[in-house]
């Protein structure tokens, strides 16, 4: 197993006249926890599409574990390690649970096309071995008795667990966390975080987040976005201390 | 220990039996066949030769439907044009037949290959085009084609076509039933491919397909091949589609341009759409109402004097319209979609 670290450095994204990332570093150290917030439209998201190749930078380099990712096609990750989960959850509404929870475990799939053309035991016993991990997964997020359950069928904070179960059943050497906590109650926060916590012993998590009090809790190390531009960054003490943070967040709210 | 313990339950043979059946996708389908064979064959022998020349019909639409439900249902791609992959299959099949004399078997096989090569031209394109352009390219292909058959008549024998006669086997005996012969042969053909696209619909590539019409960027993030999935869907479909220009061949007697006209293309989308897209019994359904449903307006107009030669084209066309449009009021997802609702609703009270 190798060491799941993400390097990001220089990096430029314009959408047209729009200067999306200006000139962004970072490191997501493998296990660890690395947050990114900024208020709304900073380029959190922007920085994890580059990073997954949909959206092709200006200039800057993105390499895990020193392999070059741009260029990269966004199913290719997968195989590479890199699991993300998206901001707006993305569930396969015609899937159930713990199908949405297989297709992420096709990767390990060994049966290809053919033996499932024809049916073949080989495909079956592939199909049952996806099966339990996509339970496993589902147990792991505590949502193992939904495995049967359509998404339109399930909470919001439901559809979340599934979602990150989706990309844990990979299991993934680097974790994109796209915004994990919103729309969950406060009561399931702290669930939360100690799940994030748990998978950063194996892998490295990359974490965007509104929720300060989460982030304070799980982050070992904090990057601060305003504006496309990297403003701070540091431990979760030395960015909420930062003046500069505070006056980004401050200036968002009076717009 | 878990295993243990249910070694010492007794099961009975019969339940084990059983338990093995719904662990094997290939025999759980292989019986429905082999059921559904059983139901066509008394059908086939209890109808008149008209009769069993309308079930080889509706079993080479259902081939070409089938593949299409799959295509629109599943993968959430279009093609306006999947009549013109017919006639790939069938002006194939026709010419294999006329100058190599190959066997039945293999002539189906080999129509289908080349149907299917044609559509991963399709697939590739539409890996990258989207919704109306795709409709676009197909349905150009599909006006396109036909004008071919004229182009190159010296091959391909302009607007009379080409002879696909096929004669029953001889153990069948000299005074066996041309019709039910083509019904066996078209059915039988079906209930293969049905075996086939249901093993796909149930495994791991039915999954991305679905996962794909839904999301692809978190079907991309999930790891699946999104432009492969879809290349592949269309790949299939127009394999079916080929092999159901074959069996349509079989059917008619002659593949030529009023065979494969862009009307077809339209009667496979619409009895997808009535069937209910990406039901494999809808396809049933559906072309089963399609080739049936104008046949029978036609007579009862006949029969009432509307015999003139317009009034009785028009039948047909204004038939898909009402049948549509009455199907799709009663049951948005189409008939397999209304009918399961039904039984569910039936076993929930
Ligand atoms: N595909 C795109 N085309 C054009 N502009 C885009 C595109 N994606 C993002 N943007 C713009 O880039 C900026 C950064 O957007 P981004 O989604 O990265 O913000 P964010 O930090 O994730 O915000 P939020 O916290 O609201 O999710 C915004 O101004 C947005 O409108
Ligand atoms: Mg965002």
């Amino acid at each position: 197993m190798g060491q799941g670290s993400l390097d990001v450095s220089g990096l430029v994204v314009k959408f047209g006249s729009l200067t999306a990332l200006d000139n962004v570093s970072l490191v997501a150290a493998p296990g660890t926890v690395t947050g990114i917030i900024g208020p709304n439209g900073a380029g959190k998201t922007t920085l994890l599409n580059a990073v997954c190749g949909f959206v092709k930078p200006e200039a800057g380099e993105i390499s895990f574990d020193g392999k070059d990712l741009r260029g990269i096609r966004p199913h290719q990750l997968a195989r590479l390690g890199i699991g993300r989960t998206l901001q707006a959850v993305g569930l396969f509404g015609g899937l159930t649970a713990a199908e949405n929870v297989m297709a992420g475990a096709a990767v390990g799939a060994k049966a290809g096309f053919w033996s499932a053309f024809a049916g073949l035991p080989r495909s079956d016993r592939d199909e049952r071995r996806l099966r339990q991990l996509a339970v496993a997964a589902l147990d792991r997020v505590g949502a193992a008795d939904l495995a049967d359950r359509r998404p339109e069928t399930l909470p919001h904070g439901s559809r979340k667990r599934v979602a990150l179960a989706r990309a844990l059943v990979a299991a993934p050497r680097l974790l994109l966390l796209d915004e994990p906590a919103s729309g969950l109650a406060e009561d399931e926060l702290p669930e939360l975080g100690a799940l994030i916590t748990e998978i950063a012993r194996e892998a490295g998590v990359l974490v965007i987040e509104h929720r300060m009090d989460l982030m304070m809790s799980v982050c070992d190390h904090i990057f601060v976005l305003d504006f496309g531009v990297l403003i701070a960054q540091g431990s979760p003490a030395q960015v909420q201390e930062n003046p500069l943070v505070t006056e980004a967040y401050l200036g968002a709210l009076h717009e | 220990m878990a295993s243990d313990v249910s070694e010492q339950i007794e099961v009975p043979a019969a339940q084990r039996r059983l338990a093995w059946l719904s662990r094997s996708t290939l025999a759980r389908h292989v019986l429905l066949a082999a059921g559904g064979a059983v139901v066509l064959y008394l059908i086939s022998v209890g109808l008149d030769p008209y009769r069993d020349y309308l079930m080889a019909q509706v079993a080479a639409m259902v081939v070409a439907v089938a593949g299409l439900t799959v295509l629109i249902g599943l993968s959430g791609q279009i093609s306006i044009g999947n009549g013109a992959f017919m006639a790939v299959g069938g002006y194939t099949g026709a010419l294999i037949f006329m100058h190599l004399h190959w066997p039945l078997g293999l002539i189906l096989v080999v129509a289908a290959v080349v149907a299917a090569a044609v559509g991963a031209v399709f697939g590739l394109a539409a890996a990258r085009l989207r919704g109306p352009y795709l409709a676009g390219a197909t349905l150009m292909f599909a006006v396109a084609l036909p004008f071919l058959a004229n182009q190159f008549s010296g091959v391909l024998g302009g607007d009379q076509g080409l002879g696909f006669f096929i004669t029953s086997p001889a153990f069948l005996g000299v005074n066996f039933s041309l019709q039910r012969w083509q019904a066996w042969v078209n059915c039988g053909v079906g209930l293969v491919v049905f075996v086939l696209l249901a093993n796909l619909t149930a495994s791991k590539v039915g999954r991305s397909w679905r996962a794909i019409r839904d999301d692809e960027i978190a079907a991309a993030l999930a790891g699946l091949n999104v432009a492969g999935y879809k290349i592949l869907a269309f790949i299939v479909s127009a394999a079916c589609a080929g092999l159901g220009g074959v069996l349509l061949a079989i059917y008619d007697g002659t593949v030529s341009p009023s065979l494969f006209t862009f009307g077809l293309s339209i009667q496979l989308l619409t009895a997808a759409v009535l069937g209910g897209l990406g039901s494999l019994a809808g396809a049933i359904w559906g072309a089963a109402l399609l080739v049936i449903v104008p046949i029978y307006l036609q007579d009862v107009a006949v029969s009432h004097g509307f015999a003139s030669q317009a009034t009785s084209a028009a039948i047909p066309t204004l038939a898909y319209g009402v049948v549509l449009i009455v199907v799709m009021l009663a049951f948005p997802r189409g008939i397999q979609g209304g009918l399961s609702r039904l039984v569910k609703k039936k076993g929930s009270l």
